[in-house]
């Protein structure tokens, strides 16, 4: 009954929608390795900042300002500066654990800046960029990796869910709240991230049968940053990840994940169909992990310096930067004045992380059920006593 | 000779080149195994000397990998499978409690799965969610598993290899936080039961038992106790399924009183199990009531909490008190 309904419910938005069923065929032609260049890849901006065509695409990107470009980089490089701060807070000891985004700007950014408000997205632990699109305080993104919280924020307040550290999972959320969304005949869309290792997991291989299958509006975007943690995407796949999606029925494109614009555009144009009612689509963006797994990795026994130097050629940022130094869209001015915002961030960060408070110790005992529960009432008691056993102790 | 000092994990990965050098159907599975050595360095060295087809780094996918490891039992391979962290082995539940531990009963007896599943377990290193946490009485309330969890690097080397040879499936909880703890290991000695139940320490006034991390706190329970004059028997179980019941009840009828310390929530636990048969089959030599000391009824809690948490010394010294006051 609801199922059906789902399945066959009718575009929502037609109206104001180009449809672009049967403009993509699901099968792009790939190059049959896992890695290398593809064809395929959707590139608006090359690595020397050069603009270039794309038929498909460059209407979703055809009206974009010099401001919004600005934006977008302003968006990567606080982004970047947020980042490192985290990085080198860690290092400092006020951080149990960090897992950088660094190479992975553009991809976060450019999928991040297509969402509209009211569209929903499943992360997993690395989307600091996308947290930082949808509003979410950095600050409160590294509660969890202090170890003071196990999320950190009200994933309804800026429709950004909480991290998901098991692999995989939250695409299976994704499905499910997109299969909500079109039961409700809302308009919005669902993201969900995750990584080219994670799209091995059964509940990836799930997600997409659900989605496919109840036609839910909901867009896979997969950061293919070359590793899981040492395992390169060849131990995943043996065919471009975003060819997979033929299989399912439903689209894939590969974009270049470190072109901005290029990711702009293609999720624009994923999201798009999810609201027109085509269902879901999934997005490679074939990006690069330029630092290590975690701040608990040592990237150095599994891969050499050649591959990392071949893709900071490609970094995102300076990418960008290029470009609109090129085209006279921003200047000396603009970078200053971002440099020193930077700067600004980086110290709010470093101020917040060092006077975060430890959790009260009853913490443990919190929301453990949303009703209460006896058992946990009991153990709170004994808790307490023990406790202030203590206290007792020390103040006689 | 052929005694050596080595760390917990060292043993482990002696024990499993052991295996490899003298078995060629033993294989190694799992994430990050090859050239990473493991997340933990475990496996180290492995593929370089054994080869990717020995040593198999795998897809990121947990059911995947215990599912194809029950494929190459089948087909007379023993392989033995790393998974990353506790808290990502429920992908693989399904095919571990659904699969593995059963297809034994329902062959009735004609296919034997001699896979080993090695799980890092426990907290104490101030990880993230998922990476901290204890949950083998998920698997010990399943017929088919063995589950066994070294205290010491010796154990840890020998029960590797027991557990390899077995012919049904073991689950294998390697205490994470020990891993970096130094003990003697004789590769040459001739090893106890695997299901045996060891007697750490001696002693009269009361039993501690325990079993993987936490029985080092014990034997720092015991030196405490030590000094204020009480004397504490540390009982290392070495295997939650089976139990060696024999051993505690021994034990007990020593010292007439018994706590049970686990890093797992109490409720439920493997705790709850050994309290309740041993009050059975020594009612009364008991002077107390059997205790328990272990993690709360509630979700593994941030880092800066693991401390409240866990077991540590004043919590377990704690409970003896409230025992001996009976
Ligand atoms: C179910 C599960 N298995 C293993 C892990 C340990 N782990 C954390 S991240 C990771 C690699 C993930 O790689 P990928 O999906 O490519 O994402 P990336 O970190 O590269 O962004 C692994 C194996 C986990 N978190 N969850």
């Amino acid at each position: 009954m609801t199922v059906e309904s789902t399945a066959a419910r009718t575009p929502r938005r037609s109206a104001s929608t180009k449809s672009t069923a049967g403009k993509r065929t699901t099968a792009k032609k790939g190059t049959g390795a896992a890695q290398g260049t593809d064809p395929q890849l959707v590139q608006l901006l090359t690595p020397e900042g050069k603009r270039v065509k794309n038929a498909e695409y460059d209407t979703y990107v055809a009206g974009i300002t010099p401001e919004e470009l600005r934006g977008l980089y302003r968006d990567m490089v606080l982004t970047r500066r947020f980042d490192a701060e985290a990085t080198s807070l860690q290092r400092q000891g006020e951080l149990g654990l960090w897992a950088s985004l660094l190479g992975q700007e553009a991809a976060q950014i450019g999928s991040g800046r297509a969402l509209r408000d009211d569209d929903y997205v499943f992360p997993t632990y690395r989307e600091h960029g996308v947290a930082w699109c949808r509003g979410v305080d950095p600050t409160n993104l590294l509660g969890m990796f202090r170890g003071v919280n196990n999320g950190g924020w009200d994933p309804n307040g800026n429709n950004f869910h909480l991290y998901t550290i098991v692999i995989g999972s939250q695409t299976l959320h994704a499905t499910g709240y997109a299969m909500g969304v079109a039961k409700d005949g809302a308009d919005s869309a669902v993201i969900a991230y995750f990584g080219d290792g994670a799209s091995s997991q059964g509940d990836v291989a799930e997600s997409f049968t659900f989605s496919a299958v109840y036609n839910a509006p909901v867009v896979f975007f997969c950061q293919n940053n070359q590793w899981a943690i040492s395992e390169p995407t060849e131990k995943q796949t043996r065919v471009p990840l975003y060819q997979r999606a033929q299989g399912y029925g439903f689209p894939g494109v590969r974009v270049d994940g470190n072109d901005v614009l290029a990711c702009l555009a293609v999720t624009k144009w994923a999201l798009e169909r999810a609201r027109a009612g085509e269902g879901p689509t999934l997005v490679e963006a074939y990006t690069y992990r330029m630092g290590a797994h975690t701040t608990s990795d040592d990237p150095t026994r599994y891969r050499g310096d050649e591959e990392r130097l071949a893709w900071e050629a490609k970094d995102p940022i300076l990418r960008l930067r290029r470009y609109l130094e090129a085209s006279n869209h921003a200047d000396e001015g603009f970078f200053a004045e971002l440099e020193a915002e930077s700067e600004a961030l980086g110290r709010r960060v470093r101020e917040a992380v060092r006077a975060m408070p430890d959790p009260d110790h009853f913490a443990i005992f919190e929301n453990v059920y949303a009703d209460g529960h006896a058992l946990v009432d009991e153990e709170r008691a004994q808790f307490a006593a023990y406790q202030a056993s203590f206290a007792d102790a020390e103040g006689v | 000779m052929a005694a050596e000092k080595m760390a917990l994990a060292k043993a482990i990965n002696e024990s499993l080149r052991r295996a490899l050098e003298s078995d060629p159907k033993v294989l190694i599975m799992g994430e990050d195994v090859g050239k990473l050595g493991g997340v933990f360095r475990v496996t180290d060295g492995l593929q370089k000397d054994f080869g990717e087809s020995r040593v198999i780094d795998t897809p990121l996918a947990e059911s995947g990998i215990v599912g194809t490891a029950i494929g190459l039992a089948l087909r007379g391979y023993r392989p033995v499978v790393e998974i990353q962290f506790d808290g990502f082995v429920f992908p693989a539940y399904d095919q571990i409690v659904t699969q593995l531990a059963k297809m034994h009963a329902r062959s009735l007896g004609k296919v034997k799965l001699p896979v080993v599943v090695r799980i890092p377990y426990g907290g104490g290193i101030g990880a993230v969610e998922h990476h901290s946490e204890s949950p083998e009485a998920l698997f010990a309330h399943v017929a088919g598993l063995k589950i066994v969890s070294p205290s010491n690097a010796s154990d840890a080397y020998w029960m590797m290899q027991q557990a390899i040879q077995s012919d049904d499936p073991v689950i294998f909880f390697e205490p994470k936080r020990r891993y970096w703890d130094k003990g003697e290991v004789n590769t040459e000695a001739i090893p106890g039961p695997l299901h045996s139940a060891r007697v750490v320490r001696e002693g009269t006034d009361l039993t501690l038992a325990a079993y993987g991390p936490m029985v080092k706190t014990c034997l720092e329970v015991a030196a405490a106790a030590a000094e204020e004059g009480k004397s504490l028997e540390v009982l290392d179980l070495r295997s939650v399924s089976p139990l060696d019941f024999d051993a505690i009840q021994a034990s007990v009828e020593k010292t007439r009183r018994l706590v049970v310390v686990h890093e797992a929530p109490v409720f439920f636990g493997s705790g709850a199990e050994i309290a309740a048969r041993i009050t059975e089959r020594c009612f009364y030599h008991l002077e107390a009531p059997v205790l328990r000391v272990g993690g709360y009824h509630a979700p593994y809690p941030p880092a800066r909490l693991e401390e409240e948490y866990l077991p540590g010394l004043d919590r377990v010294l704690d409970a003896v008190d409230r025992a001996l006051a009976y």
